[in-house]
């Protein structure tokens, strides 16, 4: 009789290679040098962590009005930021007002939700994204500063806080985006005149800090204009601003033009279409779809560096936190407010990179190894 | 022939000839961006003689009148603004040259351990990447310096580290090194040292490349930099002395003292572009292909020539352009020193001499010619490396 071989059914893997001990072994404990290396990272947990957390949320005050509430225990007093919550927001922003700085926000949230959501054509996308970048700075301007429909006028300096934080990013961005591809388009331009030109300015801004930048515009621009003509504070800083953020962003879109294929250039200048019906219809849709995590990294920047016009004495977010800490009732608390307008920042800014990641990884299908 | 002519299409009228348009536009914008640049400059004339400003460079020889906190040359309040500008000079490149060192050390740290095997060190890093990367560096430079060592004891309640540096609020003090006569005979056997380290690296190469054998060039090097100096230091009887700062009154007096702004901007400009370097050290060593180790383990390379000779030369190549981009960030993002008061150029330069003199225009613009000049410097310099590092393609 023939022995039919029949296998030993598969033994399962040893216990210590899979589930928790398994992984425990292969990331943590995997040779002498990983364990020291996971011994010292569990001590540095050790000693930084219980304390953190001790003094931020457990032994932290949560409730009060004064600063008296906050001499019991030793932990953080977030009494500080809830009292001077509303002041980081809208700075000096007349109360009776704030509805309006609330509405544009929502106006801003509502027509900017659609852009993220999957379902909605992309042509109604690219059309709210334009109304965005030219209709909504109008509404929001007129909002903002009033005189008009009957809203009383708020002048510039009462803006501050979060508000101006966002007022100066945003008027950066909508303002830096055209400048830059401009700047780019004459960078990669034929015309020598107009390829120096272009050179020139954006290597002059790209040499020199922002610092000096917004120090010239608020010392040296008094002095260029006619006798008479003066602009506000924060429009001399807006200048400053989106004239520094556009020389980065005119980089960033060269290397999108760089990318696209000659060929492009000459199929479509064999169809007849002039240079700009080449560059608005065939190139840019193609170079700016490539740079978006540029232009995401450059917003990030430029969201950064608007914490810079403390320096002119505009009173933004890092301003007014830090000004808050120097109220000679809330001394003491300083670590609380940067702690709060760090936290703030971060979140702003760490969404934006996380945007920009996926986007990449949606954009990159087509050559995606 | 008259009959070819004819069957051409009419030549275009002249205002559609792409030549011409050209030098047209071309005409058009030069005399504009003159036009402009001529408006400002009448304005400005006109400006300046309104409001009596003085202008030209005579100010930079008239007596400054103020004190800086830190100076690397001899300065005093009747030294000229013409010292004041090399004072905050060098006061911008001493914090600069210092940050770089230590957001290269921190960052290379960082980047290695964001690729470590273990699990508990690369998210370690990569919190540290994500937190301080996304917080504006100016509150970072706030924190260390309001929050931190503004909340410092008084001097006679220093905390002492170990008996020798005293950290206050006034600074940290540190046991500051005093050169005894015969020092530069330490100095020479160093020099000295550094000439045997090269031709000893010359030889090791012949000889590798003569017969193949390999000389241990590194350690041996080491051991040379270190003995020979150090020999000389013993046989010269340790010419070297250190100054303890001691508290007298209400003031630690002698050693060496690091001032909380200096302090402060320093820490930030570290720990803020450590966190970008790190990525750039992470990119360039993913950038390297598997391939390429597989390929220098069969070749017989152990593992830690592969590293020297295989990884890290063709992750050079990916690093260093982005990482000389850093470098250059922070030597401009050292400028935010004016906002704490550390005496840098835009500080003391573009800011006390400014206000003194209200000469806002030659101020300005020597500042940003500096900043100009250091970064063509190091983008000239970079791009000398990069055509020696590129591939070279036959």
């Amino acid at each position: 009789m023939a022995k039919l071989h029949t296998p030993h059914p598969d033994l399962p893997p040893p216990a210590n290679a899979t589930g928790v001990p398994g992984w425990v072994r292969r990331n943590l404990l995997s040779s002498p040098l990983n364990i020291t290396l996971t011994v010292l990272a569990l001590y540095l947990l050790y000693v930084t962590l219980p304390p953190l957390l001790n003094w931020a949320l457990f032994n932290a005050t949560w409730t009060g009005e004064t600063r008296e509430a906050c001499q019991t225990n030793g932990g953080a007093c977030w009494v500080f930021i809830q009292v001077h919550f509303d002041q980081f927001m809208y700075g000096f922003y007349p109360e009776a007002q704030r509805w309006r700085v609330n509405s544009a926000a929502l106006l801003l949230i509502l027509g900017a939700a659609p852009l993220f959501a999957g379902r909605v054509p992309s042509k109604l996308k690219v059309r709210l994204g334009l109304g965005l970048l030219v209709i909504y700075p109008v509404i929001a301007f007129v909002l903002f500063k009033g005189g008009l429909f009957g809203l009383p006028a708020v002048d510039t300096r009462r803006w501050g806080g979060l508000l101006l934080t966002l007022v100066i990013a945003g008027a950066g961005m909508t303002a830096a985006l055209p400048l830059g591809v401009l700047l780019a388009l004459g960078r990669r331009s034929q015309m020598p005149a107009i390829q120096s030109l272009c050179v020139i300015f954006i290597e002059l801004w790209r040499g020199v800090p922002l610092i000096t930048v917004l120090f010239m515009s608020s010392v040296m621009l008094p002095l260029f204009l006619p006798e008479g003509m003066n602009f506000d504070k924060l429009l001399r800083a807006l200048i400053g601003v989106a004239l520094f953020q556009a020389a980065y962003m005119a980089e960033v879109v060269r290397g999108g033009l760089q990318a696209i294929p000659k060929g492009q250039f000459e199929a479509a200048a064999a169809l007849g279409l002039g240079y700009w019906k080449i560059m608005a219809l065939i190139v840019l849709p193609q170079a700016l779809k490539l740079v978006i995590p540029g232009v995401v990294n450059t917003f990030i920047a430029l969201f950064k560096d608007t914490s810079l016009v403390l320096i002119i004495g505009l009173f933004d977010l890092m301003n007014i936190v830090h000004n808050a800490t120097t109220n000679p009732e809330w001394l003491g608390f300083s670590t609380e407010g940067y702690v709060f307008a760090a936290a703030v920042y971060w979140l702003f800014c760490f969404s934006m990179s996380r945007y920009s990641q996926n986007l990449e990884k949606r954009l990159h299908t087509g050559h995606k190894r | 022939m008259t009959e070819q002519a004819a069957s051409l299409p009419p030549k275009p009228p002249f205002w559609n000839d792409p030549h011409i348009r050209a030098i047209v536009f071309q005409a058009v914008a030069l005399i504009a961006a003159i036009a402009f640049g001529w408006r400002i400059f009448d304005n400005t004339q006109d400006n300046l003689s309104r409001l009596g400003i003085a202008s030209g460079f005579d100010f930079l020889s008239s007596s400054a009148g103020f004190d800086i906190i830190q100076t690397l040359i001899p300065y005093s309040a009747a030294s000229s603004y013409g010292q004041v500008f090399w004072v905050a000079l060098l006061n911008t490149l001493l914090v600069s040259a210092l940050g770089i060192i230590f957001a290269t050390l921190l960052g290379f740290i960082i980047g290695v351990a964001r690729l470590s095997k273990n699990w508990l060190i690369a998210k370690l890093a990569l919190i540290y990447i994500e937190i301080f990367r996304n917080i504006p560096l100016l509150l970072q430079i706030f924190f260390w310096y309001f929050a931190v060592l503004r909340a410092m004891p008084s001097p006679r309640q220093s905390l002492s580290l170990g008996g020798t540096a005293f950290l206050n609020i006034r600074g940290l003090y540190l046991p500051a090194p005093h050169f005894q006569p015969g020092s530069g005979w330490v100095l020479a056997a160093l020099g000295i040292a550094i000439i045997l380290v090269i031709m000893l690296v010359r030889w090791a190469r012949q000889r590798q490349m003569a017969t193949g054998q390999s000389f241990p060039v590194l350690r041996m090097s080491l051991a040379l930099l270190l003995s020979v100096p150090l020999a000389v230091f013993w046989l010269m009887g340790s010419p070297l002395h250190w100054e303890y700062p001691e508290l007298r009154g209400f003031n630690f007096q002698g050693g060496l003292v690091i001032i909380p702004e200096m302090a402060s901007l320093l820490l930030a400009l570290s720990i803020y572009t450590a966190a970008f370097i790190a990525e750039i050290v992470r990119a360039g060593i993913q950038a390297v292909s598997h391939g390429q180790t597989e390929a220098s383990f069969s070749l017989g390379l152990n593992s830690h020539l592969t590293l020297r000779l295989i990884i890290l030369p063709q992750a050079l190549r990916v690093i260093i352009p982005p990482l000389t981009n850093q470098y250059l960030n922070l030597t401009k993002n050292s400028s935010l020193a004016a906002a704490i008061g550390y005496p840098d150029l835009v500080a003391a330069f573009a800011g006390t001499v400014l206000n003194q003199t209200g000469q806002a225009i030659e101020c300005i613009a020597i500042t940003m010619a500096v900043y100009l000049t250091i970064s063509l410097l190091i983008s000239l310099m970079m791009n000398w490396y990069n055509r020696q590092v590129a591939l070279v393609e036959r």
